[in-house]
């Protein structure tokens, strides 16, 4: 415990003493010295953590498994020709498209929905409680949701207990073992944790319409639908394009949902879990690297736009 | 009777604009029902977890138990790894702040030639995935022995939360009003005293934001105690342990379910406490790479 207090404790040590030696130079030096002092614990770790790893990641994807010799492109031709590897990549082509379309879709629906109510806050909270939860936990709760029963025994999962209540002759299923709906049935996990994350930004651009603008249309005749699709849709759209953007690179990047609840079995393998495998169960640096290269050469123009989204918002 | 009949008025009122609030009430239930069921599994003995379905607790028998909780505390190593995510969490959230505050000041508020290319450096570092650093920062943490240490992840995390932390802190502390900080100087304060008893006490609407932010994504974190912290389960914290758990107990829904709860019950509270704060970090936490 000693160190909550002591590492705070040995940061306004390193101002203070650093404050106190530069405050004995004299005139303009003393100008130019300053700023390094205040900036100095910042740069080293972001040296450490960030720009060299970067670096020596991007060499180390054209090595060999011990990083002992240059392989050329192999790892990178192993990326897309491999079997497993282009499972991973279909997958979470199909991760981003469902995920990212359904997590808009509901959050924009919830958000305009929940606008109608008296209770707005109350029900919000409660699509938005998923996202306090660590992605290991959604991982145990979803397992115990799908969790399967041969026919003829209690479902003790609630999904196959729903569908057999409801649904004349139903077959219970393993959703997390068939291919190909295990995958969805992980995608669903995801949607659930995010889709609050989407309706809160949502639910404040949709705020951010002025209500003249509404009434406006509402006396002109126009109905909610097409309020909706000509105004409410148009007027968010960069409030959209937002989310979507923060979606797609947070869906590029799935990783601890696959590997809780299946660990890429049975054709769940997605590219960040892959790079995990690569690197720990089979210890070869020279492909978990490249396909950390994939990772990062995918979120690049996406995170551009995202980033110039959110200056011009605050500016 | 009076609140009776409030209370009429009020279902009235829900059944007149029926198909919307029904509409919002399933979706509702559809989102709590997951965490529900998994709660009431928690206090239910391990075997009729196993052959019946939650829904069956609240019929008589009635069956509930706390022994789930004082197994996994006990066995599984959880009461450890819930003071683990503590002891990792807390210094993994002030020291990001702090530094970042350290280097925001700098950035806002001092002269210094390559200012705006350095700023510029922190925020395009924005786009970096952390799997693209696990590897070399693996191989300096076991040249250094920092690999399932405390201190390591500390400062890993302090790493990969920075260029999110100086962004956001540099964009607070550069809108402070100047005035304050030319008074101050004229006063003859110095910039260790600006910093604490200006700067400082001046952002705390942001140093909060970014605190619940970091601290959640901290306590929450799995990839990153998986990869640095690895094979020591005396410093896993509860996400590492819960994932171990699954490989082990595959159908051992008494652990797993009041494992899971024990590590929800932090972020729970301070989700219902602090909604607001965390939902100005989320909403700002939402560029981070």
């Amino acid at each position: 415990m000693g160190a909550v207090v002591g590492v705070p404790a040995v940061l306004i040590a390193y101002v203070r003493l650093g404050e106190g030696l530069i405050g004995k130079i004299k005139g303009k030096k003393q100008l130019n010295v300053r700023p390094w002092l205040w900036l100095f614990p910042a740069f080293i770790l972001l040296i450490v953590f960030l720009i060299y790893p970067v670096v020596n990641t991007f060499i180390l994807s054209f090595k060999n498994a011990s990083s002992s010799s240059f392989v050329g492109l192999k790892n990178y031709i192993f990326i897309f020709t491999n079997h497993d590897m282009l499972i991973a990549l279909k997958n979470n082509l199909l991760w981003l498209v469902f995920v990212t379309l359904l997590t808009i879709t509901l959050g924009l629906l919830i958000a305009v929905l929940t606008d109608r109510i008296k209770y707005e806050a109350v029900a919000k909270a409660f699509i938005f409680l998923p996202m306090a939860i660590s992605a290991v936990a959604a991982g145990v709760i979803w397992k115990f949701m799908y969790e399967f029963k041969p026919k003829g025994t209690e479902q003790i999962g609630t999904v196959n207990a729903f569908f057999t209540a409801v649904v004349p002759n139903f077959e219970p299923k393993a959703w997390l073992f068939n291919p190909p709906i295990n995958t969805y049935a992980l995608m669903i996990v995801y949607i659930w944790m995010w889709t609050g994350f989407c309706m809160v930004i949502l639910s404040a651009g949709l705020k951010g319409i002025p209500n003249s603008l509404l009434e406006a249309a509402r006396i002109d005749g126009a109905n909610e639908w097409k309020i909706f699709w000509k105004i409410i849709i148009p007027t968010m759209s960069s409030t959209i394009i937002v989310v979507a953007t923060t979606m797609v690179i947070n869906v590029l990047k799935v990783f601890d949902i696959v590997y809780v609840m299946t660990n890429g079995t049975l054709g769940t393998e997605v590219i960040a879990n892959r790079m995990y495998k690569e690197m720990f169960n089979f210890h070869d640096f020279g492909k978990a690297s490249a396909i950390a290269v994939v990772l990062l050469l995918a979120i690049i123009p996406v995170m551009l736009v995202n980033i110039k989204r959110f200056g011009q918002r605050r500016g | 009777m009076n609140t009776a009949g409030a209370k009429h008025n009020i279902l009235v009122k829900i059944v007149s604009r029926g198909p919307l609030n029904l509409i919002i009430l399933l979706i509702c239930a559809a989102w709590l029902i997951p965490s529900f069921g998994l709660f009431v599994s928690s206090f239910r003995p391990a075997h009729l977890i196993l052959s019946t379905g939650w829904w069956k607790a609240f019929k008589s028998p009635f069956a509930f138990t706390l022994e789930n909780y004082s197994k996994v505390l006990s066995t599984a190593n959880m009461g450890r790894s819930f003071i683990n995510s503590l002891l990792i969490s807390i210094p993994a959230t002030v020291m990001p702040i702090l530094i970042a505050a350290f280097a925001a000041y700098a950035f806002a508020w001092m002269h210094f030639p390559g200012r705006d290319f350095l700023f510029l450096l922190v925020v395009g570092l924005l786009v970096v995935p952390i799997q693209m650093t696990l590897i070399p920062v693996l191989m300096l943490f076991n040249k250094l022995h920092l690999t399932g240490t405390f201190l390591g992840i500390w400062i890993a995390h302090t790493g990969y939360g920075l260029p999110f932390a100086v962004y956001l802190l540099r964009n607070f502390i550069g809108e402070l009003p100047e005035e304050m900080f030319e008074s101050a100087h004229l006063d003859g304060a110095s910039h260790y005293t600006v910093f604490f008893k200006l700067v400082l006490p001046t952002s705390v609407p942001a140093l909060s934001s970014l605190a619940i932010f970091q601290f959640m994504w901290v306590w929450n974190d799995l990839l990153v105690a998986l990869i640095f912290l690895g094979g020591n389960p005396s410093v896993a914290p509860m996400p590492l342990t819960i994932s171990n758990l699954v490989n082990s107990y595959g159908g051992g829904w008494e652990y797993l379910t009041s494992a899971a709860f024990i590590s929800m019950l932090l972020p729970i509270v301070i989700f219902f406490s602090l909604q607001k704060y965390f939902v100005r970090g989320i909403l700002a936490g939402s560029v981070k790479g």
